[in-house]
């Protein structure tokens, strides 16, 4: 069993896509990560002995900010836009986009699910 | 798309002397200015400038967080009241 930045990689995936399971980690600095390891990108994860796993825990230790590290330094970047009371801080307050999308209608990721409202007038005539 | 750094960042030169005069000789008037476009550069901190809104002038205290960020952000255009009928339970 893998165990990269406190998080258990999926066993019988290949390497490159096992390391997107970490926070922080896509296609693109999995295949960087791998390359400078010195491994195939095909090989298991399951099959990496503990010196790889060591080359890739060090690697990932020494130049990237993952999983806890990078959680904690977004919501700092949101908190401070928050405080700072700029636009983009109020419309993280009310969750509502923030690039000025549309409200009209979607925006349901920020908004989250639909509510509906009850009895809500139909426009007559 | 952001701005060529090769410009610099843009703060209208009216506002930006004034700043630097109000900053030099300590003084802590509130400078009115239509500019929201400007940004606010460092030597902006502590001032209190007041930024048009279409409407009004709103009094925007500059902090350090605040630098790099253009003033119309911090005056908002638009006031959302609610929506009719709407009770007061979205606080929840």
């Amino acid at each position: 069993m893998a165990r990269i930045a406190g998080i258990d990689l999926p066993k019988n995936k290949r390497g490159v896509i096992g390391l997107t399971y970490v926070y922080g980690i896509g296609r693109t600095l999995s295949s960087k990560i791998l390359a400078k390891a010195g491994i195939s990108e095909d090989k298991k994860v399951s099959e990496w002995n503990d010196d790889e796993q060591n080359a890739i825990r060090n690697i990932i230790n020494d130049e990237y900010k993952v999983e806890g590290a990078l959680r904690s330094e977004v919501q700092m970047n949101i908190k401070r836009l928050m405080d700072i009371g700029c636009y983009r801080g109020i419309r993280h307050r009310i969750g509502l986009p923030l690039r000025g999308q549309s409200t009209k209608n979607n925006a349901r990721t920020r908004k989250g699910r639909k509510k509906t409202v009850a009895n809500k007038k139909k426009a007559t005539k | 798309m952001s701005r060529s750094l090769k410009k610099g960042p843009y703060i209208h030169y009216k506002l930006e002397k004034r700043v630097l005069d109000a900053q030099e000789q300590n003084k802590k008037t509130t400078i009115k200015t239509w500019s929201r476009a400007s940004m606010i550069s460092p030597d902006f901190v502590g001032q209190t400038i007041a930024v048009h809104n279409g409407n009004k002038f709103i009094p925007v205290y500059v902090t350090e967080n605040m630098v790099g960020h253009k003033l119309g952000e911090f005056a908002p255009t638009r006031n959302f009241r609610g929506h009719a009928g709407q009770k007061d339970k979205g606080k929840k």
